[in-house]
């Protein structure tokens, strides 16, 4: 079974194929099931491979299965093969997991749209792009898989393309995105010139060799990340993810959440050799990982659309995968790839339950004591919350915390410092959308209380199973505080992963960082109590204390006015100058200034020919005078 | 080769076009099947031209030859891997064209039809003469039609645009027909053979100087024809006012012939003229990029919107060529298929749009995704593949393009990368405002989404699409050979020597290598005094030749070795 990995991508494709091509007469309950089925189906596929590849030894791996020649011209050639080894294996349960339960609680949550059909077909179509993204042996499929969840992440934000703001949206995420994308091939261009493929394994033994120059190692790890930053969603290439929400929530949930965003943590992963091997490089994807951590969290604490404040949750995030990634330790990146895969997502599908409830609610300022009317969307919120809040013993404390510890093992004092700042905050904004959506007195606006329910079965359950893994997942990563061979998750990984000049610490730095930790998230839960529940009347005396900084956060730094200025009207005027002033002035008029040049020269060549005898034969003698002239003299 | 499917291929739609002037007027459908059955004849006997295409040599295949005109005149055809493809685009566009106006011209249809008929038989001749001369016939010759398809069917300024293109063409044209016979002269006095036959003027070593001239005439003829900027300016204005099926043709397959002719006369015959002029050329390919990319992103109709982004992609296309190497001549050509398909699609798009609305301003539509679902969605693969995105045939054209040129150039390569950014901006944004947002203009209510006629023309694009963006080696086998030759003959020089005076005949002889010979005429400057033909490493083509050659040297009595 393990051999037959390489259907795990295939089977949501071709659900994709039949629900694009044929949807429009299936009946709507056979298009839900075989939407989540073939999901399902590669979920199974999955676990199966996985189960298989802990027996394999780590000589034989990855396991690559070759379809066929994809490009091959000159030296430039890509294979349509895809590989399975730990990474991969993780990234597609993952994938698979989560996506399976959205595509579950999609049923409920799309139940009315009239684009239901179209809706699982994309939906299924990213989950096939994202796997191809996550099982490609090269580089060049792997962009393929890239470029198709950009795809799919333009279709699905833009899904209600009625809604003006959504299509801009959309448009903005997949040209912000391409921005990176450029770099990004350029990446691969000097990869395979140089290694002469695009192969990871190839690459891997070409870096190690130390065939690839130093300089040349950064230039192409940098290029990577700076497509990274676009699909990832990072300084400075973020500005499409909040944006992004427009989209519907499950949609938030499964791209802009707890996969497709994370694709370049796993792309940096998937190239740890260039990232080890660079120490330029890796700080750079360090340092810009704490400062997006940060940063993005300060723009969560004044927002009120309660997905917005997820969404730059998850730009914070994932600037922690990046820190790990960039002090080395991969693996404690990719854990919390795969921890905030469950919280995350957890998180804005209760978001959805919350809106579904309110009719489409997106305003905390319009919520408030909601704790009673949903009983099993707040407690399931509340688990997310405190998971990623980073309290102890649920998944993010654990995830977050082994970044931390890396990066201060490390000595990325500077670093740690942003991350654990960084933490405060969002424990903070955390509790603050709980108590601003759940708790304190209800602002419910009358007609929407009017509806005000529970969503069905088939939403919450996925929100249950979720929950469940935002409390549990952790534990296979357990700190080196529980003895050596606790971090199951690291050992897993070990085979693909650099082994990284392991920094160790003292136990009781260990401990000490620990404590740190859950201190700031207690100081950051307790903050929120304080401002939002207990005395609420703080934030706005804060407020009214530094307007401008409250104006600036509320602004998100002006950032997207700034690019449009600097960068989007330039262009667009500059052109239109260019276009009125040079082509149709410059060239054109060329143009049209010859042909009436040659038209004018012809009318005026024209009052010879007079047709008068005379007038020829004037011209005539006067051509003999001349020639007879020179000849004699 | 005795069943002559190329002549069949060529002359089939001309034939057509004879038959339908013996058919009345008034009988409008069966004008339209009789044309329509032609076209999709020619498709079916050039698909024959593939499946007998031999992958593995790169001498012309299905070659036709005989005497017409003397003088060194003939009717001679063949094709290699770069023509079959362009000759396949034509055949197989055409039917989809004729679809494609099926209800839209009613007016004078029979004379319309006629002009669709020769303008096949004008590409496609285009494509397969190897005889200078009969290639200047077809390549004029095709636009006689074209000139009638833009000025009796096209929008309100279509006298201006049709003048402006057919004037523009034919400036570049004539000086090109000058330099075809400067280099017919050429050949007599080194062989005192008269020929226009191509492979024999592919030998032909000319002194750089005199390259240079006639490389330029050539150059700009093709150049013109592409466009290059700044060379442009006609397109949009053609596109704006030609007919639906007149568009697509026209940037589906014109545009191609000066790639083609780049490839096929201007690289190989001027070789070291090529070398020169290689910077300035590759430096317009990259303006032609960005600024193509720059103007469509701020265009008002979305036709000129589509005509500026052929601008950028064929300057793409172009600077992959300039790369001469295998990765950006063969990006290239598919690339140049690519384009036929994708943007001759976008075409098929707006003819549906203004066949709707009368209007082709972007400010005019809005929210046609709500009443045409499944236009919007052959829409978005079309736009999809013009943008590149891997799966679909735009990415692997363009990724071997801005590969081959990165082999070459970083710089270029990042500064044409930036095709795949601007692409993206001027496509996505038309899109959204064509198709996405409320409805603010009452007359979409009443659109209606596609029918079966239009969607069984676009289906083939796009099957094509997915079939060259997941498979492409289906087609880029069939180049490999052809391709690697056509850069020995660029960049290693094997041919001969133009001797400035002496007998005619004895020139031709195995004597220096390339490189003493560079240095002497570089020191000389003018004459040359001895002739080489050096043996293609890759295919023995010349080795063949060279011995041939020897032996009637032998027979004659005399010494190959003077």
């Amino acid at each position: 079974m393990t051999e037959s990995f390489w259907l795990i991508p295939f089977i949501p494709g071709a659900s994709a194929f039949v629900l694009a091509v044929f949807g429009r007469w299936l009946p709507k309950k056979w298009v839900s099931f075989q939407a989540c089925v073939s999901v399902f189906a590669s979920f199974v596929i999955s676990v199966v491979a996985w189960l298989g590849l802990l027996k394999v030894d780590h000589e034989s791996l990855p396991l690559v299965k070759t379809l066929f020649t994809w490009i091959a011209s000159g030296s430039f050639s890509a294979n349509l093969s895809l590989q399975l080894d730990p990474l991969s294996s993780v990234m597609a349960l993952v994938v698979t997991g989560v996506g399976f339960l959205i595509h579950v609680y999609s049923v409920g949550y799309m139940g009315h749209d009239k684009g239901y059909t179209r809706y699982f077909a994309y939906l299924n179509l990213f989950t096939f792009a994202m796997l191809i993204l996550v099982m490609a042996s090269n580089i060049v499929l792997m962009f393929v898989g890239w470029e198709g969840v950009g795809l799919c992440s333009y279709l699905l934000i833009g899904f209600w393309f009625e809604k003006h703001s959504a299509a801009s949206a959309g448009k903005k995420a997949f040209i912000v995105n391409r921005i990176g994308d450029a770099a990004f091939i350029l990446g691969i261009f000097f990869l395979i010139v140089h290694v002469g493929t695009g192969e990871f394994r190839a690459i891997n033994e070409a870096v190690h060799s130390g065939h690839l120059g130093a300089g040349l190692v950064t230039l192409i790890a940098i290029l990577l990340f700076i497509g990274a930053t676009g699909k990832s969603a990072q300084i400075p290439l973020y500005v499409w993810l909040p944006d992004a929400m427009e989209g519907p929530t499950p949609v938030s949930a499964l791209i802009h959440a707890a996969t497709m965003v994370t694709a370049g943590v796993y792309m940096v992963s998937r190239m740890n050799v260039l990232y080890t091997l660079s120490g330029e490089a890796a700080q750079i994807v360090a340092v810009v990982g704490a400062l997006t951590a940060i940063y993005a969290a300060t723009m969560a604490l004044t927002q009120n659309d309660i997905k917005r404040v997820l969404a730059y949750s998850t730009i914070s995030q994932i600037g922690y995968m990046f820190i790990g990634c960039g002090v080395g330790a991969y693996a404690a990146g990719m854990f919390h790839l795969y921890t905030h895969a469950f919280f995350k997502s957890l998180l804005f599908l209760a978001a959805g339950s919350v809106m579904h409830a309110l009719s489409g609610e997106l305003d905390m300022r319009k919520m408030g004591g909601l704790r009673k009317y949903l009983p099993l969307t707040y407690p399931t919120f509340l688990i997310g919350a405190i998971a990623i809040a980073g309290v102890p013993f649920l998944s993010g404390f654990f995830s977050k915390d082994a970044i931390l510890t890396q990066a201060f093992a490390h000595g990325q004092y500077f670093v740690w410092a942003l991350g654990i700042m960084g933490a405060v905050l969002t424990a903070f904004y955390m509790f603050r959308l709980i108590f601003l959506t759940f708790h304190g007195e209800e602002r419910i606006e009358a007609e929407a209380k009017r509806h005000l329910h529970e969503s069905p079965r088939v939403m919450t359950v996925p929100l249950v199973i979720l929950a469940f893994f935002s409390v549990v997942a952790g534990y296979v990563g357990l700190p080196v505080v529980f003895g050596e061979k606790a971090n199951l998750f690291n050992r897993f990984l070990e085979p693909v992963l650099e082994p990284a000049h392991e920094a160790h610490l003292g136990l009781g730095t260990e401990w000490t960082l620990i404590l740190v930790s859950v201190a700031v998230a207690i100081c950051g839960i307790y903050v929120a109590y304080v401002f939002y529940l207990k005395s609420p009347q703080m934030p706005h005396t804060l407020v009214r204390r530094f307007p401008g900084v409250y104006k600036l956060l509320y602004n998100k730094y002006y950032v997207d006015e700034a690019y449009d200025a600097i960068f989007v009207n330039p262009t667009v005027k500059g052109s239109e100058a260019v276009y009125t002033h040079f082509d149709l002035k410059v060239i054109d008029g060329t143009i049209d200034g010859t042909a009436e040049a040659t038209g004018l020269a012809g009318r005026v060549l024209s009052l010879f020919q007079s047709g008068l005898v005379k007038d020829y034969a004037l011209a005539m003698l006067l051509g003999v005078v001349i020639f007879l002239g020179y000849l004699l003299f | 080769m005795n069943f002559p499917v190329l002549s069949v291929v060529t002359f089939l739609p001309l034939a057509g076009a004879i038959l339908l002037i013996f058919l009345p007027a008034e009988k409008k459908n069966l004008l339209r099947y009789a044309a329509l059955a032609f076209a999709l004849a020619t498709f079916a006997v050039s698909l024959t031209l593939y499946f007998n295409f031999d992958a593995t040599t790169p001498l012309p295949q299905f070659e036709e030859k005989s005497a017409w005109l003397g003088y060194g005149i003939n009717y001679h055809l063949g094709i290699d891997g770069i023509s079959l493809y362009l000759v396949l685009l034509t055949t197989f566009l055409l039917p989809i064209v004729l679809l494609s106006s099926w209800t839209y011209i009613e007016k004078r249809i029979k004379e319309y039809l006629i002009f669709m008929l020769l303008l096949e038989t004008g590409i496609i001749g285009v494509f397969v003469s190897l005889n200078l001369f009969l290639f200047y016939v077809f390549w004029e010759a095709m636009l006689i039609p074209m000139y009638f398809l833009i000025g009796v069917w096209g929008g309100p300024r279509r006298i201006y645009a049709t003048l402006k293109f057919v004037l523009m063409t034919m400036f570049g044209s004539l000086l090109m027909l000058v330099a075809i016979f400067v280099l017919y002269a050429y050949y007599y006095r080194a062989t005192g053979i008269y020929s226009f036959n191509i492979f024999d003027h592919y030998q032909l070593i000319l002194n750089p100087g005199v390259q240079a001239w006639l490389f330029l005439a050539f150059a700009l003829a093709f150049a013109i024809k592409v466009p290059m900027f700044p060379f442009h300016t006609w397109l949009p204005d053609a596109h704006v006012e030609a007919p639906t099926a007149g568009s697509v043709i026209l940037a589906a397959v014109l545009l191609k012939m000066g790639t083609y002719g780049f490839l096929r006369f201007a690289l190989p015959l001027f070789p070291d003229a090529t070398e020169r002029f290689l910077p300035l050329l590759a430096v317009l390919s990259l303006v032609g990029i960005i600024y193509g990319g720059l103007m469509a992103l701020i265009q008002k109709d979305v036709k000129s919107l589509v005509a500026y982004s052929s601008v950028s992609h064929m300057g793409l296309i172009m600077l992959a060529v300039f790369a001469l190497n295998v990765e950006g001549v063969e990006g290239a050509i598919y690339q140049m298929l690519n384009h036929g398909l994708s943007t001759g699609a976008l075409f098929l798009i707006v003819g549906i749009l203004y066949e709707r609305a009368h209007t082709r301003l972007i400010k005019d539509f809005g929210g046609v995704s709500h009443q045409m679902p499944v236009f919007a969605a052959f829409f978005l693969v079309c736009m999809l593949s013009s943008v590149g995105l891997p799966g679909l045939n735009g990415f692997v054209g363009e990724v071997l393009c801005l590969f081959g040129v990165f082999r070459v150039s970083t710089l270029m390569a990042i500064l044409g990368v930036t095709t795949v950014i601007l692409a993206a901006a001027y496509l996505l944004w038309m899109y959204q405002r064509v198709m996405h947002g409320p409805i603010t203009n009452e007359k979409i209510w009443t659109f209606k989404d596609m029918n079966l006629r239009e969607i069984a023309y676009l289906a083939p694009i796009v099957i094509m699409m997915f079939w060259m963006g997941i498979y492409p080696e289906t087609f880029l086998r069939k180049m490999d050979s052809s391709v690697v030759h056509l850069l020995n003959r660029v960049k290693n020089r094997q041919r001969v020597f133009v001797q400035e005076a002496g007998p005619a005949r004895e020139k031709l002889a195995v004597a220096k290598p390339v490189e003493a010979w560079t240095q002497e005429s570089m020191a000389e400057g003018t004459a040359i005094k001895n002739a080489v033909i050096e043996v293609d490493m890759i295919t023995g083509n010349w080795a063949k030749k060279e011995e041939k050659l020897e032996a009637e040297d032998k027979e004659r009595g005399e010494n190959p070795d003077e």
